[in-house]
Order: C-alpha cells, then structure tokens, then sequence
C-alpha cells in the first residue's frame, strides 16, 4: 500500500514536472511514418517501409534516384554501354568504406547482384535482375555485367532500393543490424517505436547537415495528427490523415508538401470473368466512374486523375483521362449493347488503405447508378494477396501500384488481372530492347494508348504524397519517385 | 490437499495443451501466406518458395506444431517470420511496456475506484450517492480509445503537458517513463474504476446490512468506525476478485490504447504481427497470455484451498 501511494505521488509529481521537453539540438530530426520495417534488409522484402528508412540513408546502388525520379550515379560514378547494349561497364567511386570500415570494391557490386539473380534469393524484384547472365570483377573498381539481351531500363533497375550494394561480411546481420555506404549509420531500432541513425563521418559524398535521425512508427491517423500538433515529431512523411492537412497548411508551425507517387491508383478488373472478359462491359465501368468525386470524397481533393497506368509527372505521360469521362449515358448504352440493360452483380474487394476503403464505397455507389451491383468485402493485405492477387477471385479491385515504370506488368497474362494481348506483350520486349530514347518515348506512349483503349483497368488516380513538417526543415523531398526518406539534403533552418 | 492439488494440476495441463492447439490451428486456418505477404505484388513464384523453405514454412502442420511445442517447454518460442529475431526476446522487451502500463491502470482505477464507492455507500439513496453513480454509468459508457483521444487533444495539445504518445524507456528515468504512461493508464483505467467503483458500493452496502454491524454499532460504535473496523475488510473480499479480473482486461484493453498512444507494448505486438501474418508472433504471445491466466487461476484455486478446508474435503 505504501509503495503504491508513492507511485501514485510520483505519478502525480510527473504530471507537473517536464512540461515542454521537446528540446532538441537543431541537427537532430525526428521523422515520422505510418509502417515499421519488418526487417532491415531492403534486398529481400517487399516492405516499402524498409527504404523509406534506409534508402539512400544507410544503403546505397550503383544508380539512383534523384528527387524529380531521375536516374544519377550512385557508388557507380560512370559507365559505359557496349555498342548491342548488352554490357555494362561499371566504374565505382574509389575510397568508399561500408560503416564497418570495409572497403567498397568491385566484389561487393558482384556478390549483391548475384545474391539477388541467385536460384535461392528471396529478392522481392527478382525480376529486375532476370537479364543478367554474368557479372565479372574487371579490377577493383571496375565491374562488367552482361545481360542476355540489351534492356533499357537497366540502370533504371540498378536505382532500386532490392539493386543496393551490400557486403559479404555483414549479411548475416543485415536484418536488424544494416551495414551500408550511405551518409548515416544505422545506430539503434527499438522494434514497435523507432529506429535511430547517426550521422557517418567518412562518408565518401557531401556530409549531411544533420547529426542523429529518430525514424518513428506511428500506425493510428489520429494519433499521427496529434504527435505533429503536438511536435512530438518533426516530420510526418506520408501523413494518413488528409482531412487534416488544410489545419497544418493554416498553422504557420507547420509546412504541407503535397508531391506525386509512382502509385496509380486503379480500379483493377479481373479480364478473364464474365462479363468483365467483354471490353464493352469494361468500358461501361470506364464511363460510371466520376474520378473527381473519388478524389474529393475519398482522397479529400489530393490526388491527380489519370486515364492510363502511368505516373502524370513522367515526361512520356499522354493524358487519357477524356478516353474513359464521365459519362453514365453511355455507360448504360454500353451495357445495353453487351447484353446487359438489367446491370449485372460483381464483387468489389477491398484492401486496408483508405484509398480503397473509401473508394470503394463511392464506386460501388457509381456503378449502382448505371445498374451494375457489386458485393463489397474488406479484406486484411494477407488475404488480399491470396485471394485476389494469387488467387484471381474476384471481380473489381482497388489498388494503387506503387512501384514505378510499371506499365510491364501488362505484358504478363498471369498478372492477376489477367489482361493478354499479344501486340502489347510484343512492344514490351521491343521497348526493353531499346535504348534510344525518342524511340522509347514513343513505344511508352503508345502502351498507355493500348491498355487505355483496351479498358484492362479503371484507371482513377495518382496516388498524393503529403508531407507534414516543421515550417523550419528544409530539404525534404516533395515527391516520392520511389520510397525513401532522402535526409541527406535536410538541414534547420537560422 | 495433495490429491487436490494434484487433480488441479492435471486439469492445468490439459487446458494449456487444449489451448495450444486452439491457438495453433485458429492462426493457421487464417487466410494469408506470410512469405508472400513479405514478398509483395511483383515477387516470383520461386522466389516465395525459397522464402518458405526458409522460414520453415514448407513443413507439415503436424511437426511445425511439435516443434513450436517442444520449443516452449524448452523456453524457446521461434524465431519472428518479418523482424527475424527471437519471440522471447521481443516479449521480455515488450512486456516491460505493457505489464507496468496495467499496474498503473490499475493502481488508477483503485484509487479512484475505493473513495468513490465507500462514499457512495454511505450516502446511499441521496445525491452523493446518485452523482457517483451517474458518473460511474458514464465511465462506463464511455469508449476508452475515444476517452484516449480525448485526454490527448487536452493534456497534450491544448495545455502541452504531455506528449501526445510514445514510450519514454526505463533508462532515462522511471519518472519520465511513469509520465509517458500516464495518459494511456487513465484512459484505460476510467472504464474499470467505474465498474469497481460500482462493485465496492454495493459489497459495502450488503455488508453494512448484516446482523454483526448492526451488533457493532448497537455496541456503541460511531458510523465511520464501523465501516473502517468491520465492514470494509468484508467487503473486500469481491472487490479484490474483480480486481483480479480487471487485470486481464487490461492486458486486452492495451492493444487499442497502445495503438492510440503509439506504445511499443505487447498489443502492438500482436496487432502488427497479425496484419504481417507473422504467425509465430502470433501463438507465441496468445500462448503466454493464456498460460498467464491459466497458472493465476490454478494459483487461485489452491489458495481458495489454503484458505477455506471445506474446498479441501469437497473434491
């Protein structure tokens, strides 16, 4: 009883002690996001929280990605491209230390490609590296990889967060204790609360303004308003929360970065179940949709339309929005001329985020007003990949596809929505065998074209990025060409 | 007592078997792959496969089963699917978020809970009486993740006395670490001290209606020594077993309240676990859970025993 009251006292003396604690140094940062890393091996697992932590931080590629998504060298400082386009190669920056103080050298960049390409990896984008056939160690800092034919995206390929270049020595550990090249070290990861970097004093590149980098994982939207309100943390990026922002944006403690995705946000349709097998019938679902009212009732206005599966900031973009306008007219016309002036039933199957939850529902309500009925159901990520991505039973989906330049996927008749056509599957291995890049634009653009005409998906919208941040942190990225939280560039402003 | 005993403990170990098996085939029948769930929308086919022979999850279900069994007899409850290291690791880290959070609820709801509801015995039937309990329906009523919210647009964004979540660790201070817990204990406490507020009323007020306090106070006791000499500590006796109770609802409570206040406690565990399909978690934390309730039951039960030989002669 009497250990209990002074608890209690000291409870209460608690109460009244610390008001206003978050004192920290201005090179000190604490950013914020929704998911925790599962693990912290970016080189096998699909999480795109794994590189929002380390991506460029703490582990670094041959190439990478600038902040307006184009490609610049990383560890690889320049190559060269063999005349059939089938040779890369590579020459590194010399001098580079992994945090452990082992050097970065040729054998390195070979043992991570062929980790990744290995019969054995669990590489979550195995695919990227599918073309290569050999990689050879020309000396200790030239690298020569050989691909079975030319592929255009190749160094595109290498800026991924699954391409980063690790080291034999510190595998093992990679998964809770990640050794890299990058400007900041990996310290400290109090699983369920926070990772911690710290700033790398040899890094090879420009030193980053900050010091000590506290990543901190906080699930819940309201909880992440009020952990921004309250300036628990300095940075949300990828703030869940939209109906909030228009208060941060008022609020001159705070800035709002409203930026662009790779993730187009699609009303995926499974092309082999009838009637969705009949393009008209597709269509029809085309013209039911209002996109703005998506993107304002769901999205609460952030968000930009599409019309194909492409990202609109991308300079090969072609704006398809006015192949599939709304239109509930002709919507209904079509269904008339497919058979089908009594609507028909379909299932609606739904993911967590709430880009499908809310979606969802005004879908459902659009595509109720032209007579097609659709029969929700929420499902957990899990289920969804059996049943929907592995499983192909279902009717409608929503999903955003996040990874970028992933028109591709359309190539692949086994790809859940099931979309075969063979001119589209042909112009994807012309395009990977291109290299020059009028003639690639071209090719991109006429894809979009197909798949638009085509009707494979509903194409709704670019998925937002939105960032809350301190109005004093400069050097956020704006815009997420890939997952990460580049800190490299982030200082305090005075 | 030894037969008893005996009998008790079979009993004991039939339920954690039967519960193993529950928990085990429940999570298993679970739709959701974890090795794909890792992998994501563009992995391949043979890439999966390669992570389930990994993880071990190319075995039957019979001997991964035996061997998550066997495991924890030994003290070893698996290695994670996603985080990679050890459950019992992550649970001894965990669980020193958790276990004090419901101490500390707790101690709340008693404090709270014991005033409220002597007072209102005594006023029984005035409007001392009626404001406690209209306050304790109130709690009641009240959601603890909303209440959550609530205390945190006030204490933490209105008058800045708190942060608006998160878990300051036992080494930087027991104070700093109490204070970060103090939201997240009221708003699980308020529910439970309106219940037990409710529980202490009216045990007191039955007991105040026994023969042997009329006895005291027709010996000449004033009304307050009564209810602190005599009736009081009788009426204790189903404040503390629901106090008992609670405990494990607090345990329960914490998944929401840890996801509202972002606390890197055993719900959170569990919650993340589940969404990731890290089965392993998963069984290995409801296990302990229930092994938790099953031994303070056998506990319970041998004292009933200890302290009442009639139990003793019954079985």
């Amino acid at each position: 009883m009497f250990q209990s009251k002074k608890i209690i006292a000291a409870g209460a003396f608690a109460l009244f002690a610390g008001a206003g604690l978050s004192l920290s140094a201005q090179s000190d940062i604490t950013v914020a996001m929704q998911l925790e890393p599962p693990h912290l091996d970016p080189t096998s697992a699909a999480a795109g929280a794994i590189d929002s932590v380390l991506y460029s931080n703490v582990f670094e590629g041959l190439t990478r990605f600038a902040s307006d998504g184009s490609i610049i060298a990383g560890l690889a400082e320049s190559w060269d491209i063999s005349g059939d386009g089938t040779v890369y190669t590579f020459k590194l920056r010399s001098g580079v230390n992994f945090h452990d103080g082992s050097l970065m050298d040729a054998n390195d960049v070979k043992f991570s490609l062929d980790r990744a390409r290995a019969e054995d990896s669990t590489n979550a984008q195995k695919a990227l590296f599918s073309g290569i056939t050999d990689v050879a160690v020309v000396d200790n800092t030239t690298v020569k990889v050989s691909l079975d034919k030319p592929n255009g995206s190749f160094l595109f390929n290498m800026a991924w967060g699954d391409a980063v270049i690790v080291a034999p020595e510190s595998i093992e550990g990679i998964k809770n204790n990640p050794v890299g090249t990058g400007a900041f070290t990996f310290k400290n990861w109090v699983q369920g609360d926070r990772i911690e970097l710290s700033r790398n004093p040899n890094y090879w590149g420009a030193k980053p303004a900050l010091e000590n980098v506290t990543f901190k994982f906080i699930s819940d939207p309201t909880a992440a308003f009020a952990a921004v309100m309250a300036q628990d943390v300095d940075v949300f990026t990828g703030f869940p929360a939209p109906e909030n922002l228009p208060q941060f944006e008022a609020d001159p403690r705070f800035q709002v970065l409203e930026g662009s995705t790779e993730g187009e946000t699609i009303l995926s349709t499974n092309n082999k179940m009838p009637p969705l097998d009949n393009v008209k019938v597709r269509k029809a679902i085309a013209h039911a949709i209002d996109r703005q009212a998506i993107i304002d009732g769901a999205m609460f206005g952030y968000g930009t339309p599409i019309g194909t599966h492409f990202a609109p900031h991308n300079p090969d973009y072609v704006d398809l929005t006015g192949n599939s306008n709304y239109d509930p007219k002709l919507s209904k016309k079509l269904l008339a001329e497919a058979g089908l002036s009594d609507g028909f039933t379909t299932t609606l199957k739904l993911p967590p985020p709430s880009y499908a939850r809310r979606g969802g529902e005004i879908i459902a309500s659009q595509l109720r007003a032209v007579g097609i009925e659709t029969e929700i159901s929420n499902l957990e990520w899990a289920q969804w990949l059996e049943q929907v991505f592995r499983g192909k039973d279902y009717g409608l989906t929503i999903v955003s596809h996040t990874e970028p330049m992933d028109i591709g996927i359309y190539a692949r008749p086994d790809y859940y929505f099931q979309y075969d056509n063979p001119e589209f599957q042909s112009l994807m291995t012309e395009l990977n065998g291109t290299t020059d890049p009028a003639k690639r634009s071209s090719m991109l653009k006429k894809a979009q074209r197909i798949i638009s005409d085509d009707y494979v998906n509903g194409y709704l919208f670019e998925l937002a990025f939105t960032t809350v941040a301190n109005a004093k942190v400069r050097g956020l990225w704006k815009n997420a060409p890939t997952q990460a939280t580049d800190l490299t560039g982030v200082s305090w402003a005075d | 007592m030894l037969g008893y005993i005996l009998k008790r403990a079979i009993s004991l170990t039939v339920s954690l078997c039967l519960a193993s098996i529950i928990i085990f085939s429940v999570v298993e029948i679970a739709p959701g792959d974890p090795a794909s769930f890792m992998l994501g929308i563009n992995a391949q086919e043979d890439t999966i496969a390669a992570l389930r022979a990994e993880l071990g999850l190319d075995q039957d279900k019979l001997s991964r089963y035996f061997s998550w069994v066997s495991g924890m007899i030994k003290g070893d409850f698996g290695t994670s699917y996603t985080y990679r290291s050890p459950v019992s690791d992550m649970i001894k880290e965990r669980i020193w978020v958790s276990l004090p959070l419901a101490l500390y609820a707790l101690l709340i709801s008693t404090f709270i809970a014991f005033p409220a509801g002597i007072y209102a015995a005594t006023q029984r039937g005035k409007a001392g009486d009626a404001a406690v309990m209209g306050a304790t329906q109130f709690g009641i009523a009240i959601p603890n993740f909303w209440f959550a919210m609530i205390l945190v647009v006030i204490f933490a964004l209105k008058l800045r006395w708190f942060s608006a979540g998160g878990f300051v660790e036992w080494e930087n201070g027991i104070l700093l670490s109490l204070k970060s817990l103090t939201l997240p204990a009221i708003a699980l406490a308020l529910p439970q001290a309106s219940i037990l507020s409710r529980v202490m009323r009216s045990a007191l007020i039955e007991t105040l209606s026994e023969d042997y306090i009329r006895t005291a106070r027709a010996k000449g006791f004033g009304k307050k020594a009564v209810i602190w000499r005599h009736a009081l500590r009788n009426a204790l006796i189903p404040v503390l077993t629901i106090i008992g109770l609670q405990f494990s609802f607090l345990m329960a409570g914490a998944i929401i309240i840890e996801q509202v206040f972002f606390l890197p406690g055993l719900g959170r565990l569990v919650f993340q676990a589940i969404t990731q399909r890290d089965l392993i978690v998963v069984e290995s934390v409801v296990m302990l859970l229930v092994f938790a309730v099953i031994t303070v039951n056998f506990i319970v039960d041998v004292a009933y025993a200890v302290v009442d030989p009639r139990l003793r002669r019954r079985v």
